[in-house]
């Protein structure tokens, strides 16, 4: 039925081999420029890493929707968080006046920074939306000093890629790609609709990151981390969530 | 009635030149393509289904507008148990959290249901598949012939030979219908949930109504397109369940015999 002739079988070999190298050279260019991300592997690889090349290439720079005053929720969903640790209360006890952000890393000068200090830099609001993977969102005015700024002081080295961002709750942790973290509406976010960020929304210090989705918004955070690599952060995939078999990159 | 049913088929004018290549070698029911095509949309459809309700579960409340918690008045609430406990069902139990795969297999299977469809709409287009079996005559759309295509199935009647080897009016406006506008939605308003997305195309967004209405239009659409699954599976057990789905496989039919 089938009807090779010399003809076909030699062309189907040659576009089967231009296949081949073509997508050799798209997998290599892709590499050059940051469009694989760390958890390319497995039956999902595929997915992953057509949603984050194409958002990288459509999205790098764009700004996520902001919206009036008006349309902020009255009643912001507290999502649960873990019990709170002793040394959580112990420092909520001092109204965080002892809370640290340490950053370390690919950088110039690790440093560690208060609240107060995070405070003193100039602050910035944005009135965003926090959706969750699950479904639900609400519009708030987030208030902080954005990341950006953080890995300024510190001066970050060119060949960083990522930076991970640690809370205090147990085993939790995160990172973003140096496009997410350089982004302007990137925030170490302290403040919200106008007062302190609350204990259950994150307080006192959460990163606030309103192109993805609430998963990758971690609370309380202590720890930044700028790196080149993600090898030796858990297992290499980036993310807690992603151990647990959630995508690195939640834009979606 | 069969005899006017079949008489008003456009695929009437096209038999003759059709019988005449057939006497050497039948010409396919289904190109290459469709056939490809369509059983790779098949998977990725059940993907998604899949993936796409297990999503729900963790949030089965749906709102109008931008934004909506379990804080808020939803505008309707399916009544199934969810895998969140901060979502008040009823139920005394919470179901297991699946939405790690389920959100990993429901963007893959999206990227290559997309991806497929455009190779098809895109050869449909060049190939003038669209405008010779699906874009209906004149004739295809009088009230007497989309009525007679409408009742013959609900009376269980098989389509004849020749009804079979092509679509009646109501199937090609269906079909169209699927194709370009429930599709398109689909897509559309999933997109419009991705934040990113939004940030760089706002207008995905408000063009919907909002974030949680591009959520619920999402949840409609895919009622809408299970309902044509049904309709479509029930269509193909009347036209003869093995002659039709072997015809999407091999591009052949067996003529007529599945009597025999």
């Amino acid at each position: 039925m089938i009807n090779l002739s010399r003809r076909k079988l030699i062309l189907s070999g040659l576009a089967a081999t231009a296949g081949a190298s073509g997508l050799a050279v798209v997998a290599r260019l892709s590499q050059k420029y940051g469009l694989v991300p760390p958890d390319h592997g497995g039956i999902y690889g595929l997915g992953e890493t057509l949603t984050y090349a194409s958002q990288r290439l459509l999205t790098r720079h764009s700004l996520a929707r902001e919206f009036p005053h008006s349309r902020i929720s009255p009643r912001p969903f507290p999502n649960e968080i873990s019990p709170l640790t002793e040394e959580f209360k112990r420092l909520q006890g001092g109204r965080f006046a002892d809370w640290r952000l340490s950053v370390d890393g690919l950088v110039a000068e690790p440093a560690s920074f208060s609240i107060a200090d995070l405070k003193s830099y100039p602050s910035r609001s944005h009135i965003t939306e926090l959706a969750c993977e699950e479904g639900w969102s609400y519009i708030a005015e987030w208030t902080g000093v954005p990341l950006s700024h953080v890995l300024n002081l510190v001066g970050v080295h060119p060949e960083a890629k990522y930076v991970v961002y640690t809370s205090m709750e147990p085993d939790t942790w995160d990172s973003i790609d140096m496009a997410d973290a350089l982004h302007p509406q990137t925030f170490l976010c302290y403040g919200m609709n106008g007062g302190d960020l609350p204990v259950r929304h994150g307080g006192p210090l959460r990163m606030r990151l309103p192109r993805q989705v609430g998963y990758k918004n971690l609370k309380f955070i202590t720890h930044l981390t700028v790196t080149d690599k993600l090898k030796g952060f858990g297992n290499g995939c980036g993310s807690v969530a992603c151990e647990y078999g959630y995508a690195w990159y939640a834009g979606i | 009635m069969a005899k006017l049913g079949s008489a008003q088929l456009p695929a009437d004018a096209s038999v003759p030149s059709r019988a005449s290549t057939a006497v050497t070698k039948p010409a396919p029911r289904h190109s290459a393509l469709v056939r490809v095509t369509h059983w790779i949309t098949t998977l990725c459809f059940f993907a998604l289904l899949v993936s796409g309700i297990e999503i729900v579960i963790s949030h089965p409340r749906f709102y109008w507008g931008e934004t909506g918690t379990v804080l808020t008045t939803p505008l309707f609430q399916l009544p199934i148990p969810s895998s969140r406990k901060s979502v008040p069902t009823g139920y005394g139990y919470v179901l297991p959290d699946q939405n790690g795969w389920s959100r990993a297999l429901h963007f893959e299977a999206a990227w290559i249901a997309v991806l497929t469809g455009l190779l098809y709409v895109i050869s449909g287009l060049l190939t003038r598949h669209f405008r010779e079996d699906l874009v209906p005559s004149r004739a295809d759309l009088s009230g007497r012939a989309l009525l007679i295509s409408f009742a013959k199935p609900l009376r269980f009647e098989r389509p004849s030979a020749t009804e079979a080897s092509s679509y009646n009016g109501l199937q090609r406006l269906t079909y169209l219908f699927v194709i370009f506008i429930l599709f398109p939605l689909v897509i559309w308003s999933g997109l419009a949930m991705s934040l990113a997305f939004a940030s760089a195309f706002p207008w995905s967004v408000t063009l919907l109504g909002g974030r949680q209405s591009a959520r619920t239009i999402h949840f409609f659409v895919t009622v809408a397109l299970v309902l044509f699954l049904f309709v479509h599976i029930a269509m193909v057990c009347l036209a003869g369940f093995w002659n039709r789905t072997g015809a999407m496989i091999t591009g052949r039919t067996a003529t007529r015999k599945e009597h025999a």
